[in-house]
């Protein structure tokens, strides 16, 4: 298990979540071979905290780095799509463009690949060119064992190992917190987008009304 | 059953969606990369470690309902439309207010944080959101309202909640009156939730309170006039959060309480000399029950994990706040108000004595009513989050110094059902029959309780039929292929009229109690949608219902009604994780 794994509230208290706990703990779940086996680590006061790497190529660590302190909105993607792209990412573009200057500076969203396997930092950032990112959204990729935890460890998962392996349906969901105050929820990929920010806007507490209201200009 | 009472479905003419619709398959593929299959996933959701043991019946239960007491007034009194100026969140109006705002009782609930609850002996005090009582404390769940058909109350709730408050829970709220036929800007709707910093999308200015118009009408206002038809009425209701996305989280930390509800029939006097009155036991023999499951980590502080896609099941069960605790009673008979506060665990539940034995008791309640009948000799208890069960049990053939247990024999793995029935069951609750009444004991059980609503048989002919197929699309919740919109509606319905809900849960192993806000139906079918089988309803849920338990590949027809009020209500699942996992739809009522 990723020994850098941080603590993410300070009122978590860790003492008996330890290494052996969960390794006699997860294999009995598991009948898969595995060489590493990523852990996910319960949700009671952890996200991992592997080195990932962005579409512009910077290595960084994922929960201090990008995660510590701040509002985020993270999807899972993939970008071998040359006919149909994930349509939650069209969503997230008009997210982008509702939160305006909030990207960046009060809201942080990432979008981890499905495929890292495939998805080079170059790879991803044709890809966020391609969609128009901009500064505040970022594309990350990785070793396939460290996104893998990532990816159980914010939930992109199904109970059924069958329903899991299909790895494109866990690009529908947006992982939304507020991780200074340890808040979390979630939005389904394909509602409106409005509703996408109403539930940032819902964990972000400098926001008073929920709704998203269109700038009138 | 009188034959009035009797549902006739012969003349219904059912439209079924297609037998397509019911095999979809639950996983709708997307967009596939053109790469290599994915290998098999390596990773897995590790299992947490169980809650710490706890200290069993170390902890008692007050004898008797902890009782809301009204205030004489409000200050600043109550307004039709939101007080903004005085702190009130902007709110929609109340509606009918000059009509029913008579003779009204005044409630202030405040939202609090305790910061030194005590589950269990063997736990640490710890933080919970509860609610200041009459007594001064605060207590998760709160105290108890014993409300009366035909009397308002206004319950002005305030939001005192830690705004800055780190870890589960999300400190706005949107207080529902769960089972109540109350209008829509005080049922509690999930984007009215409120904080002194916070607006709900619904909202128009954030506040520090909110006043909740519970006008007490039977459905049915606009029909018969009055208060409206007293067969539709509500004994056991509880208030609970609903704020959006955080419902789960939210009442396990302790945003609920009973709400009581009574009128000539349902007297809450067991000596009451009027002719009408069932003189069911009553308070303090009417006793509330609670159950929530919950976990705790290896300090034996309350979790709940808020990264998993299905919610955290409890180990542990909460009875009225406290675990394993003891609840010593009088030698006579009492009426045991039993509700699943979930967020997900399902109860099969009985009263045992020391030697494992079930005992019999009186079913007297499903949901929120009264059955036409007492069913007399039950020994078990079968209920889904958010079902109620209203028991009456005579504990005068127990010598005192009887031991008795509640317990649930219920299995269940994670949150998406029940795996079955285990022989031995845990104890939840221990009760000791520990005393004589002071008074001789003159309450009973009457042959027939509280009549069921008519419905012709033109109705259920002329009925609309609409059908909602609960499932998952793209790995996320669906209703109908669609995602739940907290602004707009997904149906719309008229004011006053009727329809046949079909609810059909085709997805393979979710169980969901679904629940419809407004006003009760009544289950007219149930079927397997595999094998076209018809399933048994058994007699304590073949009256009106709140909740809908659908179980794995089974679609039911309900029976229900719109009346009296406008605006915007839900329906959604009562497995709160589902619920928070937007497993909702928005339903409006036009004009
Ligand atoms: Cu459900």
């Amino acid at each position: 298990m990723d020994t850098d794994d941080k603590m993410f509230t300070r009122r978590t208290l860790l003492a008996g979540f330890g290494v052996a706990a969960l390794g006699a703990l997860a294999f009995q779940r598991s009948m898969l071979d595995r060489e590493p086996v990523p852990q996910r680590a319960p949700g009671t006061g952890r996200l991992p905290n592997p080195t990932v790497f962005t579409h512009e190529g910077k290595a960084v660590k994922f929960y201090d780095d990008l995660i510590r302190d701040k509002v985020v909105a993270i999807s899972m993607t993939y970008a071998q799509c040359t006919a149909t792209c994930p349509a939650t990412m069209g969503n997230l573009i008009r997210v982008q463009d509702m939160l305006g200057e909030r990207i960046g500076r009060d809201v942080f969203m990432y979008s981890i690949t499905l495929f890292p396997e495939v998805d080079t930092p170059r790879v991803l950032k044709q890809y966020a060119e391609k969609f128009g990112v901009k500064p505040g959204w970022t594309f990350l990729t990785g070793a396939p064992s460290d996104i893998e935890s990532l990816r159980f460890a914010l939930g992109f998962y199904d109970l059924d190992p069958a329903v899991d392996a299909i790895r494109t349906q866990h690009a529908n969901m947006i992982r939304i917190g507020n991780a200074a105050y340890d808040r979390w929820t979630m939005s389904p990929g394909l509602v409106r987008p409005e509703l996408i920010v109403s539930t940032i806007n819902h964990v972000d507490r400098s926001v008073v009304h929920t709704a998203h209201i269109p700038a009138t200009a | 059953m009188s034959t009035q009472d009797i549902v006739d479905t012969s003349g219904t003419a059912p439209v079924c969606p297609g037998r397509r619709t019911f095999l979809k398959g639950s996983v709708a593929t997307v967009a596939a990369p053109m790469i290599l299959a994915p290998r098999k996933s390596e990773a897995q959701a590790v299992v947490l470690p169980p809650s710490p043991p706890v200290v069993p019946w170390a902890i008692e239960l007050p004898p008797e309902a902890n009782l809301l007491q009204p205030v004489a007034a409000l200050d600043p009194p109550p307004l039709a439309w939101a007080n903004v100026a005085a702190g009130e969140c902007g709110r929609d109006d109340h509606p009918r207010f000059g009509q029913l705002y008579v003779n009204p009782v005044f409630y202030e609930l405040r939202a609090r944080e305790n910061p030194d609850w005590v589950f269990n002996p063997a736990y640490p005090p710890q933080p919970v959101w509860g609610w200041l009582g009459s007594d001064g404390q605060v207590t998760a769940p709160g105290p108890t309202i014993f409300a009366r058909y035909g009397r308002p109350v206004i319950a002005r709730i305030y939001n005192e909640l830690p705004q800055d408050h780190i870890g589960f829970g999300s400190p706005e709220i949107s207080t529902h009156l769960h089972n109540a036929h109350n209008p829509s800007e005080s049922d509690g709707f999930p984007g009215d939730f409120f904080s002194p910093l916070k607006a709900g999308p619904n909202l128009t200015v954030p506040g520090q309170w909110r006043d909740h118009f519970w006008p007490n009408v039977y459905a049915g206002i606009e029909q018969f006039g009055g208060i409206g038809d007293p067969r539709e009425a509500l004994g056991t209701c509880f208030y609970h959060d609903h704020n959006l996305d955080f419902t789960a989280p939210n009442v396990l930390k302790g945003q609920i309480g009973f709400y009581l509800i009574y009128d000539w029939l349902d007297s809450g006097n067991e000596r009451d000399n009027s002719r009408s009155a069932l003189r069911l036991p009553s308070p303090p023999y009417d006793y509330p029950i609670l159950l929530q499951d919950m976990r705790f980590d290896v300090n034996g502080m309350q979790s709940y994990d808020q990264l998993s896609p299905e919610g955290i099941l409890g180990d542990m069960v909460a009875v009225n706040g406290k675990i394993q605790p003891v609840l010593r009673v009088a030698r006579r008979k009492y009426r045991l108000r039993v509700v699943n506060g979930g967020p997900s665990r399902f109860y099969f539940l009985h009263i045992v004595n020391a030697a494992s034995v079930q005992q019999p008791f009186i079913r007297i309640a499903t949901d929120g009513n009264l059955l036409p009948r007492p069913l007399h000799n039950h020994r078990k208890i079968e209920i889904a989050p958010a079902e109620r069960a209203d028991i009456v049990i005579d504990f005068s053939v127990y010598p005192i110094g009887t031991e008795l247990y509640l317990i649930d024999r219920q299995i269940q793995l994670d949150t998406r059902g029940p795996d079955g029935v285990s022989l031995a069951g845990r104890q939840l609750l221990k009760i000791i029959v520990d005393r004589e009444p002071p008074e001789a004991d003159v309450s009973r059980v009457p042959l027939l309780l509280r009549g069921l609503p008519t419905i012709s048989a033109a109705e259920l002919a002329s009925a609309p039929v609409r059908s909602f197929a609960f499932d998952r699309t793209n790995g996320q919740w669906s209703i109908n292929n669609q995602l739940f919109d907290v602004e707009n509606p997904s149906v719309v319905v008229q004011k006053g009229s009727y329809e046949i809900w079909e609810l059909v849960n085709p997805s393979g192993g979710w169980h969901h109690p679904i629940h419809i806000h407004l006003e009760e139906g009544r289950l007219l079918s149930m079927v397997n949608i595999e094998t076209g089988v018809q399933i048994p309803i058994p007699p304590e849920n073949q009256g009106r219902r709140d909740v809908y338990v659908l179980p794995p590949n089974t679609s039911m027809r309900i029976f229900v009604r719109f009346r009296d009020w406008q605006g915007k209500y839900v329906m959604h699942c009562h497995n709160l994780v589902h619920e928070d996992h937007a497993m909702m739809l928005r339903f409006d009522i036009t004009a």
